[in-house]
């Protein structure tokens, strides 16, 4: 049967079994929304900006690892939807971007709402597509689902010119891709498997490392498994929280530029390190010639050859899909009869202990102003650890990730590589999507907050029952706390002015609002929003203690081990 | 160190464009690039010359494979191989200067393509020093243009760069 290319838009989302798109139309995309608006398989999810569509697609794909889909028009509609995909692609998040384009005829004649789309968005796509012929539409757009999850994951974006959507031709839905250009590793090297076993079994101070590589690839069962064979201590970055349990014994804590002091001493004074799906980047080794003093030998299994001895020079690479990397490895590890050395282990937990005893994120709440830390503390106890938590850039999201243990993966939602403000209500929004029944926190600042607070009014009309964390210091405190830190105390435009009453705010978009500045307040507030208000939307207005800083911190261009400590440490 | 990276990529639009944004991306250098479809006329051709330590050109072969067009990439230079330069060269040729201009080209192989009253072109090709040799052993004041088609390169013997 012939269809038009806007019927074929939207028989390829019901062939890949797409139920949620969000988006925003407009001229470009009509015939696309035309379609949509005749069926019911795919549900749109109205937006209020398209920067929210891209996020809350990229949550919606990192608490469920389905692909998230957002849909937008052509010019203005695409350059909001810039960094959503650019916060997409740095954490490699698989999704698809179908954007509306001017006609083909009126390509690069400044065309009302014209931008060169798949410019604009090259450098922050896993790959992009324009359409020029109703007769590749179908093709391209299984490619694109294709790309985006298979291999390393990450954003495609397929261009549709109006005239495209119109055009008719038969429709069939290829069922199978291959590409002579793309052939993504999966399996790992067995000869450096075992060169990595032998390195592991001979260790004396172990440590094993992961990343945001294990959430995605669903290993963190298999991951939990090998840690617990081996013994050894582990650690994670920002993006790689849950991939282990987070109160188990032998996790050590987030690593990197707030981790603990454990986590990060033994990352530095290790002699093998075991790197999964993460890629030693800025924020989690610090600086690399520092991190390089202490000779120790690297495995580093990634699906991206391009991650390995990219900043740090590995011994034994291993390029394949971490869950049949570590399948292979457990596998490998259970036929060898050499176990890890009972006695070296022994004396490096001993050491590690004595780091963990420094208790580094320990905190005092007095009576009189709320101390950020307490807050999300409390949010942990109340949700009994269990809720699908994301956060906004900043302050806030450092102590989120360091108060709230994460025991599963893809509870913690977060812009690690773009460090997005603003992503933190739309991340909300998305994950509660591919969750229906899931209880979700959002915790922010009350700067980040009003980068996308419109979407308070999506919440409403999807009834969205997400709790709103709002760490309110009145500063960009993480802006104040470099500027403390490393600028004088020169609070250059770090202070946030003229703040809305965001307990009115929430009301009258139709939400319950609550003010809360009293320490005593903290928890009776969190547990009435849980319970008496289980079914709203409820922004809690948290004021907090200005002066708090993130710690234990390593200084930008600082070594792992050259952490800066509370006060009273 | 200099490299001589040679890529067979998917002749779809945009492949450059693709290639050279990933350059300045991340900050890599590059000295010439040349690209032109290959006898299968799906498939171009690139060769692009860089400098860098041999970590810079490990990411530049790695992130280059990681672009979805890109079908192979090698590194010429790690092994026996063959580069060819195009250069024309429009020089001013009157009175004395006319016989001269010939005699050079012809001790480089050159070859006069377009003659008037008072110029030639001359073509060249050979290795990039070859062209910077013959445009040192003339008279500068008498080049009027000169135009460069960057390297393009090929293993030598077995090494075969094919889909
Ligand atoms: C879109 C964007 N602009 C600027 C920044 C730089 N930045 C990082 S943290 C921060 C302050 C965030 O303030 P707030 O949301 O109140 O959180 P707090 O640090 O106070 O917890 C800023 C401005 C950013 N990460 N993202």
């Amino acid at each position: 049967m012939q269809l038009t290319g806007a019927e074929i838009v939207i028989r390829c989302l019901q062939e890949e079994k797409v139920e949620h798109v969000f988006g925003y139309p407009g001229g470009s995309v009509l015939f696309i929304y035309d379609e949509l608006f005749k069926q019911d398989q795919v549900k749109h999810i109205l937006v209020r900006h398209e920067q929210a569509a891209v996020h809350a697609a990229d949550a919606y794909s990192r608490s469920s690892n389905k692909t998230g889909v957002c849909m937008v028009t052509s010019g203005p509609g695409v350059t909001n939807a810039v960094t959503g995909i650019a916060t997409a692609y740095m954490d490699s998040i698989p999704l698809v971007v179908i954007s509306g384009q001017v006609p083909t005829a009126y390509i690069g004649q400044d065309a009302f709402q014209e931008c060169d789309t798949v410019g604009i968005t090259r450098p922050c796509v896993k790959h992009n597509f324009l359409v020029k012929d109703v007769k590749d539409l179908a093709v391209t757009i299984k490619k694109a689902f294709y790309l985006a999850k298979t291999g390393r994951p990450g954003p495609v974006l397929v261009d549709v010119p109006k005239d495209v959507t119109v055009q008719k031709c038969e429709f069939s839905y290829p069922k199978t891709i291959s590409m002579r250009s793309y052939n993504p590793v999966v399996k790992g090297h067995a000869g450096q498997i075992k060169k990595a076993v032998q390195l592991l079994l001979d260790a004396k101070r172990p440590m094993i490392y992961t990343g945001g590589g294990v959430i995605l690839s669903d290993a963190a069962e298999k991951l939990t498994k090998l840690v617990r064979m081996l013994g050894f201590p582990v650690t994670q970055t920002l993006m790689g929280l849950g991939g282990y349990p987070a109160t188990d014994r032998q996790f050590l804590g987030m690593l990197g530029m707030h981790g603990t002091v454990e986590a990060n001493m033994a990352m530095q004074e290790c002699d093998v390190l075991l790197a999964i799906g993460a890629r030693f980047d800025d924020r989690v080794i610090g600086n690399p010639s520092h991190f390089s003093e202490v000779a120790r030998k690297i495995v580093h299994i990634d699906i991206d050859p391009s991650s390995i001895s990219k900043r740090v020079r590995v011994d034994v690479p291993i390029v394949g899909n971490v869950p049949e990397v570590l399948d292979e490895l457990i596998r490998q590890l259970e036929a060898a009869e050499a176990r890890p050395d009972e006695k070296h282990l022994a004396a490096w937990w001993k050491k590690i202990d004595e780091w963990r005893g420094r208790n580094c994120l320990r905190f005092k709440q007095g009576k009189e102003k709320i101390m950020p830390q307490y807050v999300v503390q409390t949010l942990y106890e109340v949700t009994g650890g269990d809720a699908f938590v994301t956060s906004d850039v900043g302050q806030h999201q450092m102590w989120a990730a360091q108060y709230y243990k994460f025991d599963k993966p893809r509870r913690w939602i977060n812009s690690g590589g773009l460090g997005t403000m603003g992503v933190g209500l739309p991340y909300a929004m998305g994950v509660r999507f591919a969750n229906p029944k899931a209880t979700v926190a959002c915790i922010t600042g009350e700067a980040s907050i009003q980068m996308c607070i419109q979407e308070l009014s999506t919440a409403k009309q999807f009834r969205l029952p997400i709790k709103i964390v709002n760490l309110n210091n009145r500063y960009l405190g993480m802006v104040r706390q470099w500027q403390e830190m490393f600028h004088g105390n020169r609070y250059a435009e770090s202070y946030v002015d003229a703040l809305p009453d965001f307990v009115k705010l929430a009301e009258s978009y139709g939400h319950v609002g609550m003010r809360i500045d009293k320490p005593a307040d903290v928890e009776p507030a969190i547990r009435e929003a849980f319970t008496k208000h289980k079914n709203d939307l409820v922004f809690m207005d948290f004021i907090t203690d200005q002066t708090a800083n993130v710690y234990p911190m390593v200084a930008a261009g600082k070594g792992l081990s050259e952490m800066i400590l509370a006060e009273d440490l | 160190m200099r490299h001589i990276i040679s890529i067979l990529i998917e002749n779809e639009s945009g492949a450059l464009s693709r290639v050279s944004g990933l350059f300045s991306a991340r900050a890599f250098n590059i000295e010439s690039l040349t690209v032109a479809p290959t006898e299968d006329p799906s498939l171009s051709r690139m060769t692009i010359v860089s400098i860098g330590s041999d970590d810079v050109i490990e990411q530049i072969t790695k992130q280059l494979n990681k672009l979805i067009d890109v079908v192979k990439v090698v590194d010429l230079s790690e092994a026996a191989h063959i580069e060819r330069e195009l250069m024309l060269v429009k020089v001013r040729a009157t009175g004395k200067d006319r016989e001269e201009m010939k005699r050079v080209a012809d001790i480089f192989r050159g070859r006069i393509i377009d003659v008037t009253e008072s110029t030639y072109v001359i073509e060249l090709t050979g290795a990039g020093s070859k062209l910077d040799a013959f445009l040192e052993a003339i008279d500068t004041s008498l080049i009027l243009e000169t135009v460069r088609t960057g390297v393009c390169g090929i293993g030598r013997g077995d090494r075969i760069l094919k889909v």
